[in-house]
Formats: C-alpha cells, sequence, structure tokens
C-alpha cells in the first residue's frame, strides 16, 4: 500500500465503506466538461521566487537528532532496509 | 478593575489601559492564567502551556511599555493552535504521531507577533493534522463549546475559537484550509478571519494542504483582527507563495458600507442543510447592512455545487504527500518493525487517527497512476471554474456575504459516524480556500437556544480591507459583539 | 531466431552537482565530504514539518548554462514537481524534482563527429545517505541515515540511447565531464560524487528497430568502473538471451571489488511516485532576456575549441583534444602563441610539462621560455628546471636564465676544448665509435653533458663527431 499506512484485517471494510460514500460524492464531477479549462495549481499571482546563493547558518548535530527517537553516533538509526536480493 | 474584566477586554482596550498603567502586562496574562485554570478542565480548549515563556513575555512586555512603547500588541496574552511551531514548545498538530516534538525554530508568523509583544499563554487543541470541522478528530480529547459545553466549537481550529470565546485568551491563532478558522469561529460567536492565500507567510505552519492553508486570528472584534493581522501579514523571504504586496488591510477601515455593493449568492444562501434558525439570523444582518446603506444585490456561484468535491481530492491529495514526512525517523513517535516498511507502517497506522489515514488514504489514489487525470488534475480545473464565479461575482459586487456555517454548533457526537456528513459543514467556507479569498467570520447574533451564528463575508483577492470594512459597518450597525461566553 | 550480431543500446542518465555555495532549497552551506554526520543540516532540508523550500538562483543558472551549451530548447515556463515515495534517506517523503516542464530539453553533444541527443537538463534535490551495518545491504539489520547530503542540488542530463559501447558511453560521460568544466557549471570529479554516471543498457540484433529489455547500473565511481561495468553487462545480458532467457528490467548495482553487477530493485514493480505539481513553488517563468546574457557569456565549448586548434594552429588532433579539455591550459596556449612562441613547441611544452606538474605558468612566461629552448640558448633539461623555478617564484624564465648564467653555450671555439677532453678521458669510447660502434658515442656524449651542462648538445655532437672523424 503506497500510502504506508498500515492496513490490518478489518481496515480494509470499515474504510472501503465510507472512501466509497466520499468517492460517489466526488464522481460528481464528471458531471462537468473541463476539456478546455486550465487547471489551477496555485492561486498565487507570485512567480520566479529566487533565492540568491548565500549560506545561512543551520542546526548543530545536537540540535538535528534532539528528536530523533533512535540516534547512535550521530546518525539516525532505522531497521534493516530490505531491497531484495 | 476586577480579574473578570480584564479576560474580557479587546485588544484595543487593553492596550490602552496597559498605557495608562491600569494594570500591568503580568496581571493581565495573570488573570488569563487564572481564567484557564478556573474553566480550562471543562472546555478543554488548550493541550499545554507555557508558563516560562508568557512569564518572560510578559517582563519584556512590561519593560517596553516603560519605555513609552506604543505598539498596539505588546502585552497581549495570545493562544497558538497546536500546528504553528514555536522553538522548544512541544507541537503535535493535535496528532500522537508527533507527541514530544519541539521544533528548534519558530514559525514567522508567530515570530513577528512575539516581536511585536504577544505574550503566548500556550497551544490550543485542533482536529489532528487541520482535518476536521468540529475537533472530535484531535488525537488527545475534543474540546467543548463554552456556550453550551456538550457541543463542539466546530474545527479544525475548535481549540482557538473556544479559549477567546471563554475568555482565556485575547487573540488566539488558526489556521483555516476549508474554513478552519471561520466556521469555529461561528460556531463560538468570535471573530475569525483567513487571509488571501500567500498573505501570511506558511512558514512554520504544520502543512495539511498546501496549497489551500492559511494562518489567521480570533479575536473578539473585528478592529482586534485587523490589528493583528496587519502585524502578521507581509512576504517572507522562507516562503516563495508569500506576496510581496504591501499591507493595506486597515484602509478605510471606518468608511460603512454606503454606497457599497454586497452580493448574496443564491446557492450560498438556499445551500441544503441550512438551519432556518441560522437564515433567519442572516436575514437579519442582511437588513441592517442595507439600512446601514449597502445595496443587497444577487449574484450567483454556479459552481458551488461541486465546490466540495474538488476540495476533497486536492485537500487529501496534498495533504498525503505532506504527511510522508511522519515516519518514526527523525522526531515524533515510532513503532519499530523488522524492517523499516514494517517499521513505517506500524508508526502511521498507531500514530495517525482515523479521519487522517482515511484522507492520506484518498488522497493517495487520487494521485495514483491512471486516476491522476480522473481525480487530482480534474479538480484542478474545477477550481478554476470556481474561481471563475467568483471573479464573475465580483464584477457585480464588492464583496460577498453568507452564512459562514449551514449548522450552529451540533453535538459531540453527532456527525462523527458520517464523515460526509462532516464535510458539509464547510459548503459555504471552502470556495474562498479554493478561489484563495480573504473571509471573516463576525457574529451575528444568537438562536434561541443560545447558541452563535456568523455571519461570512468574502471579498476578491488581497482585499482584506474590503472584508473588514463591511463586518466593522456591520459590527457598529448592528451592535451585535463578540461576547464572552458566561461559564461560571 | 535471428543470428545477426548483437547491437549495445546505451541511454546515459548523469547526475551531476552544479558548483553553488548553498542548497538547493535551503541555506545550508553544501557540505564537505568528512563533515561529522548530521552537522550541516537546518529545519528544512531534515524535512521537518512546517518547512518550506526556496530555489536557489544559482543552481538554475548552472542548469540554464549547461543546457545553453547542450543545444536545449529552454521554454518559458518550468517548474518543480513532487516525487513521492518514502525511503529513510528521503525526508519529506517526497523529492522536489521536475518531471513534465523540465528546464530545458532536446540539445545534442558532439561525439567524435557523431551527435548525442540529450532529451532533457533539469533540476532536483539529492538524498541524504544511508550506511548500512554489515557490509551488504541486503543483510545489514540496521541503517544509520546521514542527511548531510539531503538537498544538495542535482542536475540530471538525460541522454536518448544513442550510444553503442562501452567505449563511447565513458566517452560521452568524459565529454560532458570537460564540458561542464569548461563552463563553470561544475567541478565534475566523480570521485567526489559531483558527477554519477547511470547506464541504461539493453542488447538487440543489429537491423532491429526495437528496443530490448533494458537495465540500469549504479553505484559506479569512476570512468574505468562505467566501462567495466558496461561490457559486464552487456556479456551478462548476451549470455542470459543467447541461452534462451530474458533480461528482466531492474535496477543493478556494480560491484567494484567483485567486478560484477547484482540486481537490486526490480523496475517491473516500480513506485507508483504519484507526480503532481509543487504546490509550494510557484513556476518559473524564464526571462529571454537572462537566457541570452548566460548564452552570450559562455566560453568557447570544447568542441567549438578543438576545431579551432586543429584549424587555426594546425595542431595535430591528438594535441587538440588534450589541450581543448582543459579551458586553463587552452587559454594560456592561445595567450603564449600571441605572444610570439611557435605554437606546435607550446602544445608540447603543455602537455609534456604543464600539465602533468599542475602548475600553470603565465603565457608571456611560457612563451619566454619556449623560444629560449627553441634559439638554443638553453637545453629541454634546463628548460624543465626553468618553468618550475618560473612557477614558483614568478620571474620570468630570461630572468632566471641569466641569473643562473644557464644560456646554453653554442659556439664552437669554446666548446672544442671540452671535446677535447672528453675525448682524451674516454679512449675506450672512441675506439669503439672509431671501430664501427655508432653507440658509443652515447658514452662520450653523457660525459660531455657532465662537464658542461650549457654545452648545446647538437653543436657539441657535431663537433665530436667532426673529430671522431
Amino acid at each position: 500500500m503506497l500510502a504506508r499506512i498500515g492496513l490490518e484485517p478489518g481496515d480494509v471494510e470499515f474504510y472501503a465503506e465510507q472512501l466509497s460514500g466520499i468517492l460517489a460524492h466526488i464522481d460528481r464531477l464528471k458531471e462537468l466538461d473541463t476539456d478546455a479549462i486550465p487547471p489551477t495549481a496555485q492561486v498565487v499571482e507570485v512567480a520566479n521566487t529566487l533565492r540568491e546563493d548565500v549560506p545561512r547558518p543551520g542546526l548543530s548535530q545536537a540540535e538535528a537528532l534532539a528528536n530523533a527517537p533512535a540516534a547512535v553516533d550521530g546518525f539516525f538509526r532505522v531497521p534493516s532496509i530490505q531491497d531484495e536480493a | 478593575m476586577s480579574k473578570t474584566k480584564l479576560t474580557e477586554l479587546t485588544i484595543k482596550e487593553a492596550a490602552r489601559l496597559l498605557r495608562l498603567r491600569s494594570f500591568s502586562a503580568a496581571e493581565l496574562v495573570t488573570a488569563h492564567a487564572e481564567q484557564i485554570e478556573r474553566l480550562d478542565h471543562r472546555v478543554k480548549a488548550f493541550l499545554r502551556f507555557t508558563p516560562e515563556l508568557w512569564e518572560k513575555q510578559a517582563e519584556e512586555a512590561d519593560r517596553r511599555i516603560a519605555r513609552g512603547d506604543l505598539g498596539p500588541l505588546v502585552g497581549i496574552p495570545m493562544a497558538v493552535k497546536d500546528v504553528l511551531c514555536v522553538r522548544g514548545v512541544e507541537t503535535t498538530a493535535g496528532s500522537r504521531i508527533l507527541s514530544g516534538f519541539r521544533p528548534p525554530y519558530t514559525g514567522t508568523a508567530i515570530s513577528r507577533l512575539f516581536a511585536a509583544g504577544a505574550v503566548m499563554l500556550g497551544v490550543t487543541n485542533c482536529d489532528e493534522f487541520a482535518m476536521g470541522s468540529s475537533t472530535e478528530n484531535s488525537g488527545y480529547h475534543p474540546t467543548h463549546n463554552p456556550w453550551d459545553l456538550d457541543r463542539v466549537p466546530g474545527g479544525s481550529s475548535g481549540g482557538s475559537a473556544a479559549a477567546v470565546a471563554a475568555g482565556e485568551a485575547m487573540i488566539a491563532l488558526g489556521t483555516d484550509t476549508g474554513g478552519s478558522i471561520r466556521q469555529p469561529a461561528a460556531l463560538c460567536g468570535v471573530v475569525g478571519m483567513k487571509p488571501t492565500y500567500g498573505r501570511v507567510s506558511r512558514y512554520g505552519l504544520i502543512a495539511f494542504a498546501s496549497s489551500l492553508d492559511q494562518i489567521g486570528p480570533f479575536t473578539r472584534s473585528v478592529e482586534d483582527t485587523a490589528i493583528v493581522l496587519d502585524a502578521m501579514a507581509g512576504h517572507d523571504p522562507l516562503d516563495a507563495t508569500s506576496s510581496t504586496r504591501p499591507n493595506d488591510v486597515l484602509r478605510d477601515f471606518d468608511a460603512g458600507v454606503k454606497g457599497m455593493r454586497l452580493g448574496v449568492p443564491r446557492e450560498y444562501y438556499d445551500v441544503e442543510g441550512i438551519e432556518p434558525a441560522v437564515k433567519a439570523a442572516i436575514d437579519t444582518a442582511i437588513k441592517s447592512l442595507r439600512d446601514a446603506g449597502a445595496e443587497i444585490v444577487d449574484v450567483t456561484l454556479p459552481h458551488t455545487d461541486y465546490g466540495l468535491a474538488a476540495y476533497y481530492i486536492i485537500a487529501p491529495a496534498e495533504c498525503s504527500s505532506n504527511l510522508a514526512r511522519f515516519d518514526g525517523v527523525r522526531y515524533g513517535f515510532c513503532q519499530d518493525g523488522q524492517n523499516i516498511t514494517e517499521s513505517y507502517e506500524r508508526t502511521r497506522r498507531k500514530g495517525f487517527g482515523t479521519e487522517v489515514r482515511r484522507r492520506v488514504m484518498l488522497g493517495t489514489y487520487a494521485l495514483s497512476s491512471g486516476y491522476y487525470d480522473a481525480y487530482y488534475l480534474k479538480a484542478q480545473k474545477v477550481r478554476t471554474l470556481i474561481k471563475r464565479d467568483f471573479d464573475a461575482a465580483f464584477e457585480r459586487c464588492d464583496a460577498i456575504i453568507s452564512a459562514t456555517s449551514p449548522t450552529v454548533a451540533f453535538p459531540i457526537g453527532a456527525k462523527t459516524k458520517n464523515p460526509l456528513s462532516m464535510y458539509l459543514c464547510d459548503v459555504l467556507t471552502l470556495g474562498g480556500n479554493l478561489a484563495g479569498l480573504p473571509g471573516i467570520s463576525v457574529p451575528c447574533g444568537m438562536t434561541d437556544e443560545v447558541l452563535p451564528v456568523g455571519l461570512q463575508v468574502l471579498a476578491p483577492q488581497w482585499r482584506e480591507d474590503v472584508a473588514l470594512r463591511v463586518a466593522r459597518a456591520y459590527e457598529v450597525a448592528s451592535g451585535v459583539k463578540a461576547e464572552v461566553a458566561p461559564l461560571v | 531466431m535471428s543470428s545477426a550480431p548483437w547491437e549495445v543500446v546505451i541511454g546515459m542518465e548523469v547526475h551531476v552537482q552544479p558548483t553553488t555555495r548553498s542548497k538547493m532549497f535551503c541555506g545550508c552551506a553544501v557540505g564537505r565530504l568528512g563533515d561529522p554526520p548530521n552537522s550541516n543540516v537546518c529545519e528544512i532540508c531534515l524535512g521537518m514539518p512546517g518547512t518550506l523550500p526556496v530555489i536557489n538562483k544559482a543552481a538554475v543558472e548552472a542548469c540554464l548554462k549547461t543546457a545553453l551549451a547542450l543545444g536545449c530548447e529552454i521554454p518559458r515556463h518550468t517548474k518543480f514537481d513532487r516525487k513521492n515515495y518514502m525511503y529513510p534517506d528521503l525526508p519529506k517523503g517526497y523529492q522536489i524534482s521536475q518531471y513534465d516542464l523540465p528546464m530545458s530539453k532536446n540539445g545534442s553533444l558532439e561525439l567524435d563527429g557523431r551527435r548525442v541527443r540529450i532529451r532533457r537538463v533539469h533540476l532536483e534535490e539529492d538524498t541524504g545517505k544511508l550506511i548500512h551495518a554489515g557490509d551488504k545491504l541486503h543483510k545489514a539489520q540496521e541503517s544509520f541515515v546521514d542527511l548531510n547530503r539531503a538537498g544538495t542540488p542535482l542536475m540530471e542530463i538525460v541522454s536518448e540511447p544513442d550510444l553503442r559501447s562501452a567505449d563511447e558511453a565513458r566517452d560521452y560521460a568524459v565529454a560532458l565531464r570537460t564540458l561542464l568544466r569548461t563552463i563553470g557549471a561544475s567541478e565534475a570529479e566523480m570521485e567526489k560524487g559531483q558527477l554519477r554516471a547511470e547506464p541504461n543498457i539493453s542488447i538487440r540484433r543489429t537491423g532491429s528497430e526495437e528496443l530490448g529489455v533494458k537495465t540500469e547500473l549504479k553505484n559506479i565511481n569512476s570512468f574505468r568502473a562505467l566501462h567495466r561495468a558496461i561490457l559486464y553487462e552487456v556479456v551478462r545480458q548476451t549470455e542470459l538471451l543467447e541461452s534462451g532467457g530474458t533480461v528482466l528490467q531492474e535496477t543493478r548495482g556494480w560491484s567494484e571489488a567483485e567486478g560484477r553487477t547484482f540486481s537490486q530493485r526490480s523496475k517491473e514493480f516500480a513506485e507508483d511516485y504519484r507526480y503532481f505539481p509543487e504546490p509550494d513553488l510557484p513556476p518559473l517563468e524564464i526571462d529571454r532576456a537572462w537566457v541570452e546574457e548566460l548564452g552570450a557569456a559562455l566560453p568557447e565549448l570544447p568542441g567549438a575549441r578543438r576545431g579551432r586548434l586543429t584549424s587555426e594552429y594546425s595542431l595535430p588532433a591528438a594535441d587538440a583534444v588534450l589541450i581543448a579539455a582543459d579551458r586553463d591550459l587552452a587559454d594560456l596556449f592561445e595567450a603564449a602563441v600571441a605572444a610570439g612562441a611557435d605554437a606546435k613547441q607550446v602544445a608540447n611544452w603543455i602537455i609534456g610539462e604543464v600539465a602533468p606538474a599542475g602548475k600553470i605558468p603565465t603565457a608571456e612566461h611560457l612563451a619566454d621560455l619556449v623560444k629560449l629552448v627553441t634559439s638554443g640558448s638553453i637545453t629541454r633539461d634546463q628548460g624543465r628546471e626553468v618553468l618550475m623555478e618560473s612557477v614558483e617564484s614568478g620571474r620570468s624564465p630570461s630572468d632566471i636564465v641569466t641569473e643562473h648564467g644557464y644560456a646554453q653555450v653554442s659556439d664552437e671555439a669554446s666548446l672544442l676544448a671540452v671535446v677535447e677532453a672528453v675525448m682524451e678521458a674516454n679512449p675506450r669510447a672512441v675506439e669503439d665509435y672509431r671501430a664501427g660502434k655508432k653507440q658509443a658515442l652515447g658514452a662520450l656524449m653523457a660525459d660531455l653533458k657532465k662537464r658542461a651542462p650549457q654545452a648545446n648538445p647538437k653543436v657539441s655532437s657535431e663537433l665530436l663527431l667532426r673529430l671522431l672523424g
């Protein structure tokens, strides 16, 4: 499941019913002819916001790791990452 | 001046009295702390408190006042929604997945308010990741409406609205993605405003839907709102979507509505599910405005019906991406697993509540290959249509008025079984988010059951000044003021 | 089954780190190798909640320059998109990249007279680094994340599958590197991770129009490794197909130690990245005037320079390639020739001495030196010493030669004494030479050189030969 939210047995039915109701409502959009309409990805008028290439101070290692559930020797620790053999 | 009165003042009044040394900033914040102590175990507007901060800030405020600082926000007690990062203060977005998270930085809007002298009381409750219309989705506990503790305060910024309505804070900050400031303001009888998208920096706001989110204030008067907005707004180099337009929110503030055209969209006026008491209150409000000299015109927003569908594709889609960072690796809650995938899934299953998981699933689906065109792209096109509706309407009027919410505050638990019924709370507000417009909700009376009703004013993009002007004129003409709820 | 010979088809994806001072979307300084882990980060590149990206102008400039140097089209509008997937080295759970409106497309790179088409050049941010407990990824019990590199700008240069051999692929990567260094867009050192080459390799029967199933190779850290890896993979695919198997579309890692590729992630079950426009970054409108300004400011590109070196200066192709590969050397060459030195000699000195030493003299000094040697004032060996001293001290070769009294002795009268002395001191060698062993001359010349280092070798050897009869 791409969302990686850990569905367990029973979850699927629970969500499926509610989601299907929502999706049915969302399907209303099919009624509209939007072929000639451009999408609005952003309502802001701004464009070309660029930052000058000037370094600014960041966090210390301690600050960076302060919230980490598992930090080891300055690294964030994670369990095994299995790429298929 | 009795302590009760201190917590019923507006910012404007408090600032004047602080100058006059009627009381100190320290006394003002203490009065609020005592109010909180008296009431919050019942209202539950707050999640946590920041006494070290408020003591330090109140002291500094008193020093500034002694030096003759005339800033309107110096010493004013403020509550902050749990989605706004303050350095060193536990900020959790109303979610268990962020419990214990202390940001190493403070967001821009709040930094500006701190610089202006505001004093932080604590962090207010909200629906988890700002997803909801009742604050019942909070990962911690629901908040209770100060006007009727068995009812919801609205959401997602329910804690902030309730805090101001209960006299626990003079300012509370909220965020509005589909109506999450305006709707709770209406349900709690306070003033709440969403600025134009891009007016206030989002740096420091834990993102829900990036193209819709905005930070805004809750207060007990339109003038107070204008003061806070003026202090917060303006370009931020850390937010590429923030505008460089100058702040002119206070322009023509007291000019009144004489000669202005106020549009009443028939689709909003007759929206499905609007309660008779709400409709009646709006009719009275329209009359007040007409008597004050405004011309009331009929306008139409033909695609209103499709707004909910477009919103419930765009917002979940963006949030599904924004919430991918909550993986238990660098911050927050972590439930370990045998491998990384298991860890991700266990962490997120346990850490995220039902509504969040629902929207993440919906959003992932809407963006997935094969469905992108039919859902996300389609919704963005419908968004264009909705924006065009407003553009056309604004050719016939200067501002749009309507009810903020189709209903008054509903009982806790009444809508939790059916998500769609909850989503319908936002039908009158989410159009403003889709089109990026500024909108304000002002109290416009009580129902027979003494439940507040809110009047919404929507203005064209960048015309906060118009929305504030109309709201102010209404406040003056009707005599309806935001009151502190009579909780004993 | 066709028995036409196999044809190798290669497309290259090259990730290049442009030269910038700060990261792509935040103000962190670009890290150095050897920084302690997670010491060069901020709340933005750590992907903390509430943070927002802002585009680095210098990265955009570097990308536009690269695109221009590759002859790409640069559109009016370009935007960034989110590429969504969860992985521990990707802090936000998505990478900000470019999908359907990249910064440039449809260019080409000239390679030995052939054109390799460039599909696109776009900008994105780099991920962090993972270190695995134990040696091998698939055996690691746990891993460790360092986010110093996360958020570093990257230019992705994608070619069409126009390359037909490991040699071509390597030459392409080298040429790309030269180009990037010439225009100053990147240092492009593979060993520093500033240039990463990922070949996409497939094979098909010659004459077929269809493409075979391709694999993508990763973890290649040098041009040599690129070459080896491609050769290996081609053999692997060939054997697989010839034995009746099928090639799986997948990512394969190259192991330098084992000299083979191994499967990493099957691309068939590739993630759906759910691309959508990055809502936190408004689109960029690339101003035409800016593009023209950048294009006009581009230095002469290596291909054009090579051409000019052969045509204008009559340099042999091999020399032109070597000199044009380095902008500084090429500039030095032209300036030294302009100062009056002989082109071929200057080229020899640059290729033989200057480039290997890595220290660059001024053009005037190089010209001066070359003239001193060609006129016979000093020997070649002396010239080497003088060159080194000139570069160290900054003094002109003429001055150095005068100071040291290095001037070569070329007049016969002075040399006569030395030559006679040499012949007297080496009777054996003299006899051997006269008896027909011409190689004995070498011993005599060696002695002469020892006794009189300033002796002009040409003049003294002629004299010696005359006296030897």
